[in-house]
């Protein structure tokens, strides 16, 4: 799934309507068979690996983060001075996450994270990137043109707020703390977690007020 | 190399497009693409740059009508027989050569826990002071290298401010075609978007770029 055409799932339809699996799906399927034979991979840790990532490391990880700086004044303020140490506080590290810096939204500044050259992105807190953070869209447009973006996706920011677009060049990864919405005091942690998405964490969205919904 | 991959700033690809609910994986081999290059990695027969520049060698039309997990796909069986884990017979047929020993895997299901939040560092111990300081002027070289590298076209040759210090990294441009981590200060540089893009960009907006001291010289 390039940008431009869809996705290339597991199987295609042929002519006569019988599922057949895709070129793409044949040749996973050869690769891994031989590397098991060859014993390069053990098949069990392969599904473990593929399970972790789809049911385990996620944007809930990031969402708590989030809710903690919001709720504990002394945690916010360890995150933005170590986030790789206070994140790992609530038991998140891993690839991809070993040199974490929060990005802290103020009233007068919003961030916005992209990686122009790969798609660099914070799985231990976000889980792996969508599409469309991989997009060539995205990719070449967030930094030439972030407000355009952002108004595509439906943000829209006073032209003297100051938006910082931080392209990750290096293992140093980069999530957004979002501002805290209104009316939100009497909210516990896991409910302050729910109203932060993962599009909050990268920029290109703002925290739902509490009778909302996080995307 | 100023590949097709340094998209910062290019135009026609057209709107972001964010899809609804979407999965982690959009078919079950994107998931063991994504599994079989983490673990075949952890034979460490080659390092996360020059796995970055494998992708990026990928011939520029290729690299543009491929997803994300073919190119993974692409790249780690360029790797695998580059680096020797495989022979290109095996990889057209299929089947191991009956004369080559049986190995190993390094990682079992048991270690996954472990290998999923085990923290790696790509930061580097130096007794080399650093070059610049926080708040400090810098200006992009002008250079354009032909292999690996992690300053984008679009900030070379322009002057922005040093914000974060990192202190010492393994090197990309060194370590990708595995001549040595060579570590060497990391910083953030901001940039003015008027810097980059002129007059019609926003004077209250910044990008950002995490650079290597040698990409920087005193403004």
């Amino acid at each position: 799934m390039g940008d431009n055409h869809d996705h290339d799932h597991d199987h295609v339809h042929d002519h006569d309507g019988q599922d057949v699996p895709s070129a793409t799906a044949l040749r996973v399927k050869a690769l891994e068979s031989l590397l098991v034979e060859k014993g390069l991979v053990d098949p069990a840790a392969l599904d473990a690996l593929i399970d972790t990532y789809e049911s385990k490391i996620g944007p809930r990880n990031g969402a708590r983060v989030v809710a903690r700086a919001w709720a504990d004044p002394a945690y916010k303020q360890r995150l933005l001075k170590d986030a790789s140490s206070a994140i790992a506080e609530l038991g998140y590290s891993g690839a991809q996450g070993e040199h974490m810096v929060v990005v802290e939204n103020t009233p007068s500044v919003h961030n916005l994270v992209v990686c122009t050259l790969c798609s660099c992105y914070p799985w231990p807190v976000l889980g792996l990137p969508p599409v469309w953070y991989k997009s060539y869209a995205y990719r070449s447009r967030a930094v030439i043109d972030p407000r355009g973006v952002l108004a595509e996706l439906g943000v829209s920011l006073a032209e003297d707020v100051s938006v910082r677009v931080w392209d990750s060049t290096s293992e140093i990864r980069y999530l957004v703390l979002p501002l805290r919405p209104p009316n939100t005091d009497n909210l516990e942690e896991e409910a302050l977690a729910d109203l932060v998405s993962r599009d909050s964490m990268i920029g290109v969205a703002l925290p739902v007020a509490p009778e909302g919904r996080a995307r | 190399m100023n590949g097709v991959h340094d998209m910062g700033g290019m135009h026609g690809f057209g709107p972001v497009r964010p899809e609804a609910d979407e999965p982690v994986f959009h078919a079950p081999w994107e998931g063991k693409v994504y599994a079989m290059r983490r673990l075949v990695g952890a034979w460490r027969r080659w390092n996360i740059d020059a796995g970055r520049h494998s992708i990026e060698r990928m011939p520029a039309a290729e690299y543009l009508r491929t997803s994300y997990y073919e190119k993974w796909l692409q790249s780690l069986e360029m790797l695998m027989v580059e680096r020797g884990l495989i022979t290109a017979a095996e990889l057209a047929s299929g089947r191991a050569d009956p004369a080559a020993p049986k190995m190993t895997p390094p990682v079992k299901a048991a270690d996954i826990p472990v290998i999923a939040t085990a923290r790696g560092s790509s930061e580097r111990e130096t007794s080399v002071p650093p070059r610049f300081a926080i708040g400090q002027k810098v200006r992009t070289r002008k250079i354009n290298p032909v292999g690996h590298t992690r300053i984008p076209r679009y900030v070379r040759g322009r002057t922005g401010t040093v914000e974060l210090d990192h202190r010492a990294h393994v090197f990309p441009d060194s370590n990708a075609d595995f001549r040595g981590e060579a570590p060497q200060r990391l910083y953030t540089v901001s940039f003015a978007a008027r810097e980059l893009w002129g007059d019609a960009a926003n004077p209250a907006d910044a990008v950002l770029v995490d650079l290597w001291e040698e990409y920087l010289e005193p403004a």
